[in-house]
């Protein structure tokens, strides 16, 4: 073996055209670079949906009364479109498996790349050229449809550009939107045949890593969901621009059906966020317990069965659309149904701890976030799956906090706490353990500070999307906690942040290839990682999480990281 | 260095190479099957105005269609069979049959088409009468086709587009291998290429094969 290929993959490249600076990376095929591209354009857009967050928090201090106005009643429209669709579309949808699943799908398998490493890199750009237009698209007018671009106002809606020029930017956005689509489904489709194709020897379908199980389940609801939502959205650009009708009523158009199919993806969508997650939060735990993963198969096979039941529940976002009682009870009894699998995986990861011998660094804390938030997100989700409750809380703030509980407080914080645990192998350097614990500190209260009183105003009747509200004290006061978690929150993000690019830049230089000493084999291997993953292609013999084992290899000096010593 | 990155590179499992292509095949089978539940929702809610839009297309011209469309999946076949015996001018003469016959469809579908934009149909869907034209399919005061009939041309148009698009995409594709083909980097050893090729051009038949029946035969 040649001395490049056992350099860190940070020193030696695959494309021999390029081999320094930007180009080596944004010409690379290699899926630990196109990773590492992936986390710094989502990060970016991350803080700025953040930013937009804050924002439309610091309106919502001010009821009607007060007369103060952050941003002004006909750009509210504008704003919550942008948070969503920047966070929906460009970070939480394509984030973990672009960043983490990139990174170490193959080297959780045993494999030197994905299956298509060229494809790997064309879906990056589509993201890249997506991401890029919805962003434009937004300075040449915006689109104040909110990210469900439900028709027939989608169809109607008139934008003007910043600049004065008359500009269609929600068709444009549409546009973006169904690029970035292709970009998901060729992820997918490269992920599940390499997961069928390129597995190490020796390695079953249930000796894989947990994480590897989510982001396969997560790659067939990619592949079978999204292709229904891009041709739907762009039937709306079609019916835009041409005289043709769709979904719209004045021409015989159904907008219901166009419900019916962007759900059929959206709600999937859910799953395909929170899956990645579920699979990182079953990595962290059995690490910082030291101890066998609760239940290994039926997380498995839970991951899988999500995926599968989450596929048909879609219309429980329609209960108020006047949908036949029989269709709205099927779909809440499959709403219900799928908490069955969530539970599951819930209690594995909390009788995963019993016992353990339980580390609290970063990472875990975000974890056992994950556990918490994602509880109550879950539990909320009842009631909205709820026929009669849901009449009632329907188009509120509880349905912003529920969602914001399960993707942010669930989805986002399993993908921070991934970075944490996954830092120093990507780069090969350390971070503060202190300022991380602060941030999560700040990220957890301050998360929680500002969706709790949501959920209650959402109880108490306070619509989602609007600008303002009357003068009630309990809407002030609960508006003000609210913010005044946002703050709190916003800080604890920027901690994070700061502490990730401080690392990167001045943080300690590590090549302990295996830190919290876990069992599976992507951190067997040298830290950073060498261009093809391993020096000698793996071995399976053991369980991913079997502890025991583990520990007499490493004690036999037999353990594949410790051949490298 | 280099070598092993051509090492990587060269890494070539024909096995995953199909099944992620069938993968992409499935996205595609599921884009236009978007199209189709809407067609058939508004079928079933507009029925008596499909049925009236659809004498106006011409059930011949499609038939025609679609024996051309099935003729060069055979020539597809065909030149795929030939390459992997071996010889290596009857399939490129094969490819180039299938290239033109799918050239012959767009055209037929060109004319099919323009004939319909003279009769204002497509603009009449709202705003023919505004600008002036007169369509033969309105009776005299009406402002705009029945919106059972709307739905109905609207669907065809896009329809019938979007599988124009994947037909030139198919051929522009088959130009490419013919000329890889002629270099030689596909050749009866090597024809994966083709084989997949083929698969999308079966794909973009068979989608057709629902399409004729569904807007020229069930009026």
């Amino acid at each position: 073996m040649d001395k490049a290929a056992s350099q860190s993959y940070l020193n030696s490249h695959t494309n021999p055209k390029w081999t320094k600076g930007f180009m080596s990376w944004f010409m690379s095929t290699d899926h630990k670079r196109i990773g590492i591209m992936y986390a710094m354009a989502m990060f970016t857009f991350f803080f700025v949906a953040v930013c937009l967050g804050f924002v439309m928090k610091l309106q919502k201090m001010f009821p009607a009364s007060s007369g103060w106005e952050i941003i002004p009643v006909e750009m509210y429209g504008s704003f919550f479109t942008l948070h969503a669709i920047i966070m929906i579309f460009l970070f939480i949808v394509p984030g973990a498996p672009a960043i983490l699943g990139n990174f170490f799908l193959p080297l959780q398998i045993g494999a030197r790349d994905v299956a298509f490493p060229r494809v790997n890199l064309l879906s990056f750009w589509l993201y890249l050229f997506g991401a890029i237009m919805a962003v434009t698209g937004v300075l040449l007018g915006g689109a104040d449809t909110g990210w469900t671009f439900t028709p027939p106002y989608s169809i109607n809606t008139q934008t003007i550009s910043v600049l004065g020029i008359a500009f269609d930017s929600v068709s444009w956005m549409l546009t973006a939107t169904f690029i970035l689509g292709w970009g998901t489904i060729l992820t997918g489709i490269n992920f599940i045949v390499t997961v069928h194709r390129m597995r190490a020897k020796g390695m079953g379908y249930f000796k894989m890593p947990l994480f590897t199980w989510s982001i396969y389940a997560t790659s067939w609801l990619q592949v079978l969901a999204t292709p229904v939502v891009g041709i739907t959205l762009l039937m709306i650009v079609i019916e835009r621009i041409m005289p043709v009708g769709f979904f719209n009523p004045a021409k015989g158009g159904d907008p219901i059906l166009f419900q019916h199919l962007f759900w059929i993806y959206s709600h999937p969508a859910v799953y395909i966020m929170i899956l990645p997650s579920m699979g990182l939060v079953s990595e962290i735990i059995p690490t910082n317990s030291q101890k066998p993963i609760f239940g290994y198969k039926s997380i498995a096979i839970a991951s899988c069965s999500i995926a599968g039941v989450g596929y048909l529940l879609w219309a429980h976002h329609m209960f108020t659309t006047g949908m036949s009682d029989f269709a709205a009870l099927l779909f809440s009894f499959l709403t219900f149904f799928v908490a069955i699998p969530t539970a599951i995986k819930v209690f594995n990861w909390t009788a995963t701890l019993y016992k353990g011998s339980i580390t609290l660094t970063p990472a875990m804390l975000f974890a056992l976030a994950f556990i918490f938030n994602f509880s109550i997100g879950g539990l909320t989700g009842m009631f909205l799956g709820s026929l009669s409750t849901d009449i009632h809380l329907h188009d509120t703030d509880f349905v912003v906090a529920h969602f914001h509980y399960t993707m942010f407080g669930g989805a986002a914080f399993g993908l921070i706490g991934g970075v944490f645990h996954y830092f120093s192998k990507m780069f090969g350097k350390m971070y503060s353990m202190k300022w991380a614990k602060a941030g999560f500190g700040f990220m957890f209260i301050g998360f929680n500070a500002l969706y709790f009183p949501m959920l209650l105003l959402g109880y108490y009747g306070m619509p989602r999307r609007y600008q303002t509200y009357p003068d009630i004290p309990i809407f002030n006061k609960l508006q003000l906690a609210s913010t005044i978690g946002s703050w709190i929150l916003v800080t604890g993000v920027i901690i994070v942040l700061a502490v990730w690019i401080h690392a990167l830049l001045k943080g300690k230089r590590t090549s302990d290839p295996n830190p919290w000493n876990s069992s599976t084999i992507e951190w067997q291997t040298a830290t950073p990682p060498t261009l093809f993953n391993f020096e000698v292609d793996p071995v399976i013999t053991r369980d991913p999480y079997d502890y025991e084992a583990f520990r007499a290899e490493v004690k036999a000096g037999t353990s594949l990281g410790a051949s490298h010593d | 260095m280099t070598d092993q990155v051509l090492a990587v590179e060269h890494h070539h499992d024909e096995v995953g190479t199909r099944l992620g292509f069938w993968l992409f095949l499935y996205t595609e089978l599921f884009l236009f099957a978007a199209f189709f539940l809407v067609y058939a929702v508004y079928r079933s809610s507009h029925l008596e105005d499909f049925k009236l839009a659809a004498e106006n297309l011409n059930t011949t011209i499609g038939a025609v269609n679609t024996i051309i469309l099935l003729t060069s999946s055979l020539t597809m076949v065909l030149s795929l069979d030939a390459l992997k015996k071996g010889s290596v001018k009857l399939a490129k003469l094969l490819l180039l049959a299938t290239v033109a016959l799918g050239v012959a469809f767009l055209i037929i579908k060109g004319f099919e088409w323009s004939a319909k934009f003279d009769h204002h149909i497509f603009l009449q869907t709202v705003k023919g009468i505004a600008a002036g034209h007169g369509s033969p399919l309105l009776t005299p005061g009406e402002e705009m086709l029945p919106v059972g009939q709307v739905l109905f041309f609207g669907l065809y148009f896009v329809m019938t587009g979007t599988h124009a698009l994947h037909i030139i995409i198919g051929a522009t594709w088959m130009l490419i291998v013919y000329f890889w083909i002629s270099k030689g980097s596909i050749n009866p050893e090597n024809h994966g290429v083709l084989e997949r090729c083929g698969l999308y051009w079966h794909l973009v038949d068979v989608i057709w094969i629902f399409l004729f029946p569904l807007y020229y035969l069930v009026a």
